[in-house]
């Protein structure tokens, strides 16, 4: 090994710059760390502070306080004593917890004793029988839009899923002038029911719910059309007589309440909830668990955030779902248990230092069994039928996955061998959950049984040209 | 696809011009690559290389890689992670690349 790979360029590398990583980096530049905060996007924020620090004051007065809050953050975090490199992507980290990452088409190195990843969520993939159409996206996606570009959907509008999110961005959209035609929620009534006992958990944190209720309001006084429980989804192109409606959405079909729709669109947005993004967890091959509450994949992590690697800590909804402001207090957490494991603070000033953010943890995760339950998302999206694509990036059918369990196989990383199904650009970032779930239904075995894609570098595409560039270390920005 | 919200002058970001395919249009500066073509009304942004079929942006957040352009040269650059240039040359890949077009 040569002698820059064994020094260590930082007492904490910090990949991802949204409410976790930005707190954690605070965090830990008060607990006197040598920081170093690697991001993939322009500027800080993550996904629901995107854009914030620019974001004009009528885009920001569309978004609400829950946004504007966020500029707080990224305030005292472009502050802190810590370098911060955003347009860095992250390509590879090894068991030794070397981080390879590449800016502006050059390759560099950031090594630290301990390396916390803050990759927050990314939307739970919604495979549905037309969903790879232009002019489908998620909903996040729109918000995205607002955020990034002050861009709201310019056409006749259907939202499809269910969650806060789907709400939220449909009140958002409303209020910048979108034509929302309808929302088609999809989450069963049995969800109700199953959400019910939660309901107290949910009173510890009243605002959001008063938050929600509002929300419902608004989309009713809208006078959007509101379908509730619906199946049988699927989108269409506008029609195969012109070769421009061929190429993009025209229309939506469902039936809710026993009756049959299909209403004209421009654009589908869809939403079933968020769920963590383990790319580089499981790139690190520590302990996940099926969470059968959130549907999803979580690393297994203890209560400062350390993984089953030593030195290797995950905060945020990386994690598990919880939301901004958890984030926030499971990023402060995991960096001062980063400081404890360097010698930096001893373990009663950490329990002194964490203690008001568990307390906020505590209050933000009460919530979350009761939303985990009401917008679960229906069995039927991953039921999907055969023709659906769940792929894609190489346009693997689930039939010709089914198919292929019974001609043998028996986990993801086999029907990935034979069939190319999350080798494509995404890396199996878009199926790797549905492909879990649709085989586990298919073998009559739990997700955790059938198990997950291994992930490989490089985790995003980058040129030889890239490595070869490659810098001895990183570069401090302070 | 997308439209601008109505932003008072004061907001308003300065125009750049990119070249999509060779063809000049003025975009706001400050937004990201996918979102000035989305504005722009471009449609698709690539074909699979598997059957061809089109694609436009679903995540817009770097997760599902149908956002792939090629940006200055560079190829399969995610055009939702990077910021619009004054001069930037954008091409749509539309379908597998050939083995003449490779080398």
């Amino acid at each position: 090994m040569s002698e820059t790979h064994d020094t260590f360029t930082h007492d904490l590398v910090i990949v991802g710059a949204g409410p976790a990583g930005m707190a954690a980096a605070i965090e830990a530049a008060q607990c006197g760390l040598r920081t170093v905060v690697l991001d993939e996007q322009p500027r800080a924020g993550g996904q629901i502070y995107r854009n914030v620090t620019v974001a004009p004051e009528t885009v920001a007065r569309l978004l609400g306080p829950d946004y504007r809050r966020g500029a707080d953050l990224a305030r005292r975090f472009a502050l802190a004593n810590v370098d911060i490199h955003h347009q860095t992507t992250v390509w590879d980290i090894s068991r030794d917890l070397t981080v390879m990452a590449q800016k502006v088409d050059r390759s560099f190195r950031a090594r630290a004793p301990q390396l916390l990843i803050a990759s927050g969520a990314m939307e739970r993939p919604s495979p549905m029988p037309g969903w790879t159409l232009p002019g489908v996206l998620n909903a996040g996606a729109a918000q995205i839009a607002l955020k990034t570009g002050g861009q709201i959907p310019d056409g006749r509008v259907v939202l499809i899923g269910g969650g806060p999110l789907l709400l939220l961005v449909a009140c958002q959209l409303l209020e910048a002038g979108a034509r929302i035609a309808a929302i088609v929620e999809t989450s069963p009534a049995s969800n109700r029911k199953q959400a019910l006992p939660h309901v107290w958990g949910a009173l510890r944190t009243p605002a959001l719910l008063v938050k929600g209720l509002r929300m419902l309001q608004t989309i009713k006084r809208a006078g959007v059309p509101l379908f509730k429980h619906a199946t049988d989804v699927r989108i269409d192109s506008g029609g195969e007589d012109r070769p421009d409606a061929a190429q993009r959405v025209g229309s939506v079909s469902f039936s809710a309440s026993g009756v049959a729709h299909r209403l004209d669109t421009d654009m589908v947005l869809l939403h079933h909830g968020v769920v963590p993004n383990t790319q580089i967890s499981r790139l690190l091959r520590v302990d996940h668990a099926w969470s059968d509450a959130q549907l999803a994949w979580q690393p297994t992590v203890d209560e400062w955030g350390q993984t089953s690697l030593s030195g290797f800590r995950m905060a945020g909804d990386g994690t598990a779902i919880a939301g901004a402001l958890a984030a926030e207090a499971s990023g402060a957490i995991a960096a001062i248990g980063a400081a404890v494991a360097l010698g930096k603070l001893d373990v009663d000033r950490a329990r002194e230092r964490a203690a008001p953010w568990r307390v906020r943890l505590a209050k933000q995760t009460a919530i979350r069994p009761f939303l985990d339950a009401l917008y679960r998302p229906p069995k039927w999206l991953t039921e999907c039928a055969d023709e659906t694509v769940v792929c894609r990036c190489e346009e693997v059918t689930a039939g010709r996955i089914r198919e292929m369990v019974r001609l043998g196989c028996q986990g993801p990383n086999q029907t990935k061998f034979y069939s190319r199904c999350g080798m494509g650009p995404c890396q199996g970032r878009m199926c790797g959950i549905t492909v879990t779930q649709v085989l586990a239904q298919a073998l009559g075995a739990s997700p955790q049984q059938v198990g997950a894609y291994r992930i490989r570098a490089p985790l995003k595409p980058i040129s030889l040209g890239s490595i070869a560039a490659l810098e001895p270390s990183v570069t401090p920005t302070k | 696809m997308f439209k601008q919200v109505d932003l008072p002058a004061a907001e308003m970001q300065r125009e750049v011009c990119i070249y999509v395919e060779g063809r000049a249009t003025q975009v706001r500066a400050g937004q990201t690559l996918a979102m000035a073509l989305l504005g722009d009304g471009v449609v698709p942004f690539r074909r699979t290389p598997v059957s061809g079929s089109p694609r436009t942006p679903l995540c817009l957040m770097g997760v599902c890689f149908d956002c792939l352009v090629e940006v200055d040269g560079s190829q399969n650059v995610q055009s939702c992670l990077v910021e619009v240039r004054e001069g930037m040359q954008v091409r749509l890949p539309l379908g597998a690349r050939r083995l003449e077009e490779a080398v």
